[in-house]
């Protein structure tokens, strides 16, 4: 398909588009400013294999270049089940293309956080203003002539410029504005939302993120790749350890390193433990907001025997690092397998059982959530929806079966789908999908193959311990390791893993060194969270709680 | 002379002082049945840490412990506040439901050496109708709170509520008939006594038994009245963070939090009276019981003790009474989610309304039929 795809863009583009050499079986290439939006237009519209999912568009710096930055586009065809990445260089001086928000939605706030980082201006884009960084920043930070040191203060938050009419009370053009957040019981983390109302209806609900921005993506560039861990474990912070395993997975395939079997398995244990507290946390937190303030507990009591078990794991129930690149921090502990198999058998069938008998068809839930925030599937995948929120549209899309990763095609598991996008299909799809996760998880417990849990490359995976103090050869090992870091040749690569929200993706590039050049998150709810206006329109205040509790916005995720 | 002046001040000045504090006494236990409550409910424990003398008391002295806190809180007030207004509402609020409580008979009326105590502490001729008009009341400090202080989710909040509680009174009344039609008597203490009798043979008379839906339909209000989930959208946490009582801090904090389980109290009394039978225990009437309790086949001959010692029972089966009330709407609040404003004014309106009016010409129906026959 590869072969397939650059011929045809050779026969209709010409010399605008030109393949770049596959590093690591991927596809890409570079494509020229003025002809991107055709080829993207091109692409997205193919009868065959259209590439519909817009995964994402960042910024990457080059100032030794001649054209110094580079926007980067990685799409996604969900029937071909083929990535291609298309890199778009632009001159310093001048650094404008045209915006492709209108053939794909999604790119809206991607090409904002573009343009707040890197200064890429794209033309003809709806909203271009900053979305991670506040109003008042000046420059743009992910450049590498900017000090990671340099800050910029806010004196007041934004508002939009929505002023109240002063004849607010009368007519009908009638609306009061409320802010909710970033300070709000149901803002699940630091998220505002500025919202138009007419009495309870509300006319317009615009979302304002960046409130946990840490600069993530800044500070990786400044340290090792080994070092940048235990930050990916903030990233979506209710399911830490699928940021390990996503983030692990980026580098092992810039480095072609494999990992044992014992290895992958216990990837994929952790993980779908992982997705489990994470859809345990979002069905718990969506329904304190509905007002039934039991379930939560019922959740949160069985997501303590799963601490308990990271815990044992690797001594953190949320900040746990347990990855480390080509291996792990620790091998499972001693009767960890039989603790896991009962947390699984008897400790969260229970209370998901509990919590679907209390609510699942409970009628004020149910008018509640159906039939509140639908969107139909065309329009989800075209905003870059992922995960649970696109399969409750209908959309049978899990990277775990359309990209088997670490044996994931010798696992037996459905993949729930929902009907209408609805908060209820939400709610229903993540229920299910605990479900899944659990037979999932007994499936690897069982096949859990002996040996080690580490790959045996000695320029990556830290020796053992007692071969450290005994060896010479090993204790330089391990100190070259510390101090040199690990060193993967130049290149570029893009993985994705089904997080617990979607997909998770990790660009990076490299150029040698020991530092990371550039890491991009690609967080599954950042595309989720630009339909919230789309969404909320026409529905009540009530029905925009309902539905960004159902959304599962993460901000630790969404902002980086 | 003295004996009359004594009557006279336990039923004038006695009980209308101690009623109100025993329905305030009453709010830290409420309190304790929350927490504890949601705790079981919720397969944790709850409060249990604060103690007196080394002993935790199952958490009972945690309310205390919280009337305390609140009472050395600061006590701001937001500074574009409607000042007036803003210190009238929690007033407003619980006046009413102090009041309220007036017309509810706890026990029977106790005749002591030619004197009779009503266990009541005003029996108005218009009884029931008294409850409604000052319970009314009570929607004001909710929608004064909400207005006074300057904030537009507390604002959202005395409008949902006003909303709510306007059109949940008027199912809350119109059930209520049913029980006036059948027990021809619109004073509450009559109605207490009449249920006292049993329908062929073995079936007390009380007012869930002749009036189930009315029941029902008088709790599914209560429940709307008192801003109890499934109906709490005025104090919404998760959508308007507390809605009508947000910026309050403190002492007019503490009286909208009190006034809210003074509410739950007087609803109960309300339903426990109408429905349950009031301090009547099936199958014990005042004379069985003061003969009972006289203790006489112990050999003791005091002629008070028999009619106190059952103005007692009684008094403690009303409470009682009370307390399975208060317990069903902790259980409910903490197992059903909370409807959305439109939904709940459908609800009121659509359902509730014509269910009250149905059972309204189903009782008047089945009532003049029964006349006919003779058999009432």
């Amino acid at each position: 398909m590869t072969d397939e795809i650059a011929r045809t863009l050779q026969e209709k583009f010409g010399d605008a588009v030109t393949p770049v050499d596959g590093f690591r079986g991927e596809t890409s290439f570079t494509v020229d400013a003025d002809r991107i939006k055709a080829v993207s237009r091109f692409l997205a519209e193919r009868r065959d294999n259209a590439f519909d999912l817009l995964e994402d568009i960042c910024g990457v710096d080059y100032p030794d270049r001649e054209k110094r930055f580079e926007t980067v586009y990685h799409l996604y065809s969900l029937r071909g089940k083929k990535r291609i990445r298309l890199r778009v260089p632009l001159n310093a001086d001048h650094p404008v293309l045209p915006s492709v928000a209108g053939i794909w939605k999604a790119a809206d706030w991607f090409e904002r956080e573009a343009f707040d980082q890197y200064g890429i201006r794209f033309q003809g884009h709806p909203n271009l203003r900053r979305i991670l960084n506040h109003e008042a920043f000046v420059g743009h930070p992910l450049r590498k002539d900017y000090p990671i040191t340099r800050r910029h203060k806010l004196a007041a938050p934004t508002n939009f410029g929505w002023e109240e009419p002063a004849e607010a009370r009368t007519g009908d053009g009638e609306f009061t504005v409320l802010n909710i957040g970033p300070a709000h019981p149901t803002m699940h983390g630091t998220l505002r939302i500025l919202a138009r109302l007419q009495g309870e209806t509300i006319l317009q609900a615009i979302p304002e993120i960046g409130y946990l921005h840490r600069g993530f993506e800044k500070t990786a560039e400044q340290l090792t790749y080994q070092q940048v861990i235990p930050l990916t474990d903030r990233l979506n912070y209710v399911s830490a350890m699928m940021n390990n395993v996503g983030y692990a997975m980026a580098v092992e395939k810039l480095l072609d390193l494999a990992i044992p079997k014992r290895g992958q398995y216990i990837r994929v244990i952790i993980c779908e433990l992982s997705r489990i507290i994470d859809h345990l946390v979002c069905i718990a937190a969506n329904l304190v907001d509905l007002g039934a303030l039991t379930p939560y507990w019922y959740c949160f009591r069985d997501r303590e025997y799963v601490y308990d078990l990271l815990e044992a794991l690797c001594g953190a129930r949320l900040t746990t690092s347990y990855t480390r690149i080509g291996s792990h921090a620790h091998d499972l502990p001693e009767g960890w397998v039989e603790r896991c198999r009962q947390v699984i058998r008897e400790r969260i069938p229970r209370s998901i059982d509990e919590v679907e008998k209390l609510i699942t068809h409970n009628r004020i839930f149910v008018d509640r959530t159906q039939g509140v925030g639908g969107i139909s599937a065309q329009e989800a995948l075209n905003f870059g929806f992922t995960g649970p929120c696109l399969r409750a549209c209908g959309i049978p899309f899990d990277l775990r079966a359309a990209e088997p990763y670490y044996d994931y095609d010798k696992f037996d598991f459905d993949i729930p789908v929902g009907n209408n996008g609805d908060t209820y299909d939400r709610y229903l799809v993540r229920m299910e999908e605990m479900r899944q996760s659990l037979r999932i998880v007994e499936q690897a417990l069982d096949g859990l193959p002996e040996g080690p849990h580490k790959a045996a490359d000695r320029r990556v995976v830290l020796p053992e311990k007692e071969r450290v103090y005994t060896r010479f050869g090993a204790l330089v090992g391990h100190t070259k390791l510390i101090l040199d870091g690990i060193l993967p040749p130049p290149g570029q690569v893009y993985t994705a893993t089904e997080a617990a929200n979607g997909v998770l993706g990790f660009y990076i590039v490299s150029d040698g060194t020991k530092h990371p050049y550039r890491i991009k998150v690609r967080p599954p709810c950042f595309a989720i969270y630009q339909a919230l206006a789309r969404l909320t329109e026409g529905n009540m205040l009530a029905d925009l709680i309902a539905i960004v509790g159902s959304l599962n916005i993460i901000a630790g995720e969404l902002d980086r | 002379m003295f004996q009359n002046v004594l009557v006279w001040t336990v039923q004038n000045v006695l009980f209308p002082l101690a009623v109100p504090v025993f329905l305030l006494m009453g709010v830290p236990v409420a309190v304790w049945l929350e927490r504890r409550g949601a705790a079981f409910i919720q397969d944790r424990v709850g409060p249990n840490r604060v103690t007196l003398f080394g002993f935790r008391n199952a958490g009972l002295l945690q309310p205390i412990a919280d009337a305390l806190k609140l009472l050395v809180k600061e006590d701001f007030i937001p500074a574009r506040a409607d000042k007036f207004l803003y210190f009238l509402a929690p007033a407003c609020a619980m006046i009413p439901a102090l009041l309220t409580f007036a017309v509810i008979p706890f026990g029977d009326t106790l005749q002591l050496g030619g004197h009779s105590i009503r266990l009541q502490v005003a029996d108005l001729n218009v009884g029931l109708l008294f409850i409604f008009a000052v319970a009314s009341l009570g929607v004001y400090g909710i929608v004064l709170g909400g207005w006074a202080s300057d904030n537009k989710y507390t604002l959202m909040g005395g409008l949902r509520s006003s909303a709510q509680m306007i059109s949940y009174e008027i199912s809350m009344g119109l059930s209520i008939i049913g029980i006036l039609i059948l027990f021809e008597s619109i004073r509450l203490n009559e109605i207490v006594r009449m249920q006292g009798e049993l329908l062929f043979g073995f079936l007390p008379c009380w007012g869930i038994v002749v009036q189930p839906l009315g029941f029902l339909l008088f709790f599914v209000a209560a429940l709307a009245e008192t801003n109890r989930i499934p109906f709490d959208l005025p104090e919404a946490e998760a959508e308007i963070v507390a809605g009508y009582h947000l910026e309050y801090s403190s002492f007019k904090f503490s009286m909208f939090f009190m006034a809210e389980y003074v509410n739950m109290l007087v609803a109960s009394g309300l339903m426990v009276s109408l429905f349950l039978g009031g301090w009547q225990f099936p199958g014990l009437s005042t004379e069985t019981l003061i003969s009972l309790l006289s203790l006489s086949w112990l050999g003791v001959s005091l002629a008070w003790l028999g009619p106190v010692l059952t103005a007692c029972f009684q008094v403690g089966v009303f409470v009682a009474k009370i307390w399975f009330m208060m317990w069903l709407f902790v259980w409910l609040r903490w197992t059903l989610p909370r409807f959305r404003y439109d939904q709940l004014m459908a609800l009121g309106w659509r359902v509730l309304l014509p269910l009250a009016l149905l059972n309204l010409m189903i009782t008047a129906v089945v009532f003049v039929i029964m006349v006919q026959w003779g058999v009432h």
